[in-house]
């Protein structure tokens, strides 16, 4: 329908409330939201050990460098994989090595062929635990999303915000931003936890 | 029995198994809300307050918040379309997909979708639509319907999944194991991404400033949904319309937790326009479509507050009626407290026949204390009441004891005074015993704690007395 006469009944019935009742829009900032998980040092050191504590409470896994990359992908016995075509020619001679096949675009209808996907987060927020990955940073949803394995690679300059509120505040342009909290899970039957519902079940955050 | 209300009727026939099951996931959800709101913060209510206040403002200013939304959408590449009902929106759908030559549609759970019927709107018009949500799918397995607003199937168990399952050919063999369930699930579910032409989601909350869409799920199949398409559309209530981006923290804070006791859903994304232009996944067109479907209508009534429900479960969870009959007995997409102050309103002409859901509340106010966005739930039942009541509705006063032996015990002193002596005598008469249909009706599955008052008169003269000496 126009968007008039879609619009016509909601002013209507915002007019009908007496001007001297209505809410005024609340003035609040960062403490009035204060939580107790907020990183008390914020420090770039003390943000990512405050990240690494939060990310370990949903299950998240921490690894700093190409050799504990390595170790990741080598515990999970995987072949074949989606590696960031940014990241190719930094992790080529160590995956090379290890004799994982690297695929820098995803076929979709192979989807089942990718064991791990290696791509670029965008930043990550410490208070809770949080990757952030999106559409200019990232270099693919399915990439990201489908494998069993995912690591996210930081890079030296991504931002680590002490908070979601400060993550909030600083979106950007991205048409879409995602943040990822811990693997895939459900709690559907019978309210048993289960990780790795249709994205990954392992999730990975390295610093390079 | 005859004095019984729908809902009675409905708890008595549960199955006890569903009963038990509903209860405990009831019980540990409200545990776990409890437990993580105050980990985090020393001082809970306020920030339910401020959510409360945020909404509120936006929803009385709604029609500058929503536009300058539909703007910023429309800036950044969306196609926003307008319904008025679940028809015209069900409508809408149906011709984005024939636009786009599609007839394979993967949904990821929305409630607004449950609201207007858009399965089975879509099938008989040739079209597949699958659920993608774990629950979800199990629920259209079954051609059930949801009983939780969070958590689906909290009626079933594993075994009835297991049988689903079978039934359906998901899977070789029967195996009532959690995590095969889920693991049959992840790959029967991956094709039908793939497969699928269009993605639907709904919206948690959409920023005014922004026009930035949140959308929550802690499997990813709403990211999912919107990976591997290349249409994507969003369906979404007027009411979830928020400030700014800022204002979107406060409310991502208290869901999750309000939910399911964790910080933050795993997946939260912000979507504002079709995919990047280097991003080689994800819709290359975006339509966003506002529902109505009587939102302008409960704005403009007493019960707009109900508007500003963010959809957590959290009063469910709580709520003794919930936690004994099941969210099937509300007869009604939204079920529990919440659903007992929508549905009807949601109903539009049919408010009668859902007129009695009201009525299913012991106004204890556990439901306005879990509220994140402190919605005076029992307040609005109340109102509820005394419509159906005004306007003469039947099914609203079914079951109700009549009350004309409190208002005479109530209009002198005397007898009154009397009565609280009497009152005392309950604690050795069974109430079952007393000969009024109804109140045996209510005995009949519950009992009374013991008779504490009827000191009060003794305790103020002796008061005075001490004092006046
Ligand atoms: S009414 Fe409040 S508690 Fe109930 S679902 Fe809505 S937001 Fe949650």
């Amino acid at each position: 329908m126009k968007k008039e006469d879609f619009f016509k009944p909601i002013e209507d019935a915002v007019n009908l409330i007496d001007d001297a009742k209505r809410t005024p829009l609340p003035d609040w900032d960062l403490s009035t939201i204060r939580s107790s998980q907020m990183p008390s040092d914020t420090s770039p050191e003390g943000l990512w050990n405050a990240f690494k504590t939060r990310f370990d409470l949903v299950h998240g896994t921490c690894a700093e460098g190409a050799s504990e990359l390595l170790a990741a992908l080598k515990s999970q016995s995987v072949k074949a994989g989606y590696v960031d075509p940014e990241l190719k020619s930094k992790l080529r001679p160590w995956l090379q090595e290890a004799g994982i096949e690297i695929h820098t675009e995803i076929d979709a209808s192979q989807i089942d062929t990718y064991q791990f996907g290696i791509t670029q987060a965008a930043g990550i927020i410490a208070e809770t635990g949080t990757i952030i990955l999106s559409d200019k940073s990232t270099s693919s949803r399915l990439g990201a999303l489908s494998p069993w394995l995912h690591i996210a690679v930081l890079p030296e300059q991504a931002p680590i915000y002490p908070t979601l509120y400060d993550a909030m505040l600083d979106l950007g342009d991205d048409p879409y931003i995602v943040f990822v909290t811990g693997p895939s899970k459900t709690a559907d039957v019978e309210g048993i936890l289960i990780e790795g519902v249709h994205g990954p079940g392992i999730q990975i955050c390295c610093k390079l | 029995m005859k004095t019984k209300q729908p809902i009675d009727a409905f708890a008595r026939d549960l199955p006890r198994e569903v009963r038990e099951s509903v209860y405990v996931s009831s019980k540990a959800k409200y545990d776990k809300r409890l437990d993580s709101l105050n980990q985090s913060y020393t001082a809970p209510d306020s920030i339910r307050k401020l959510a409360g206040q945020i909404k509120q403002h936006t929803l009385e200013n709604l029609p500058t918040y929503l536009g300058s939304a539909v703007e910023q959408l429309e800036k950044n590449g969306a196609k926003v379309h307008f319904a008025k009902d679940g028809q015209e929106a069900n409508e809408t759908i149906l011709e984005i997909m024939r636009g786009v030559g599609a007839t394979k549609l993967i949904k990821s759970k929305s409630m607004v979708s449950e609201e207007i019927h858009l399965n089975p709107f879509l099938e008989k018009h040739g079209c597949e639509s699958i659920e993608s949500d774990l629950g979800e799918f199990i629920v259209q397995l079954d051609n059930d319907m949801p009983s939780h607003i969070v958590t689906p199937i909290v009626h079933k168990n594993r075994k009835q999944i297991a049988t689903t399952f079978q039934k359906a050919g998901i899977g070789e063999d029967y195996n009532d194991d959690p995590q095969t369930i889920t693991r049959r699930a992840r790959s029967f579910l991956r094709q039908k991404y793939i497969e699928a032409e269009v993605g639907l989601t709904g919206g948690n909350f959409v920023s005014a400033e922004s026009g930035r869409i949140a959308l929550v799920t802690n499997e990813g199949n709403a990211r999912f949904s919107i990976s591997a398409n290349k249409t994507h559309i969003a369906l979404i209530g007027i009411e979830k319309v928020v400030p700014s981006d800022k204002d979107m923290a406060v409310l991502l804070n208290l869901l999750a937790r309000s939910a399911t006791g964790q910080q933050l859903t795993v997946y939260t994304q912000f979507i504002n326009g079709p995919k990047a232009a280097k991003q080689p996944d994800g819709p290359e067109n975006m339509h966003v479509i506002f529902l109505d479907n009587e939102r302008s209508n409960i704005l403009g009534s007493e019960f707009k507050e109900i508007l500003r429900c963010i959809r957590c479960g959290a009063c469910l969870n709580v709520c003794p009626i919930y936690r004994q009959s099941s969210g099937h007995a509300y007869r009604a997409v939204y079920p529990g407290p919440v659903g007992a102050v929508l549905s009807p309103l949601l109903a539009g002409k049919k408010y009668p026949d859902y007129a009695d859901l009201p009525k299913a509340s012991s106004l204890c106010g556990a439901c306005n204390e879990v509220c994140p966005v402190d919605i005076p739930l029992p307040e609005l039942l109340l109102r509820h009441r005394n419509k159906a009541k005004q306007e003469g509705i039947k099914k609203a006063s079914a079951g109700t004891p009549s009350m004309a032996g409190w208002s005479v015990l109530c209009s002198s002193p005397a007898m009154w005074k009397t009565s609280l002596r009497a009152g005392k005598a309950m604690d050795y008469i069974s109430l079952n015993l007393i000969p009024v249909p109804a109140v045996q009706a209510w005995a009949k599955e519950r009992t009374l704690p013991p008779f504490r008052g009827g000191k009060f008169r003794q305790w103020f003269k002796e008061h005075k007395r001490n004092k006046e000496a």
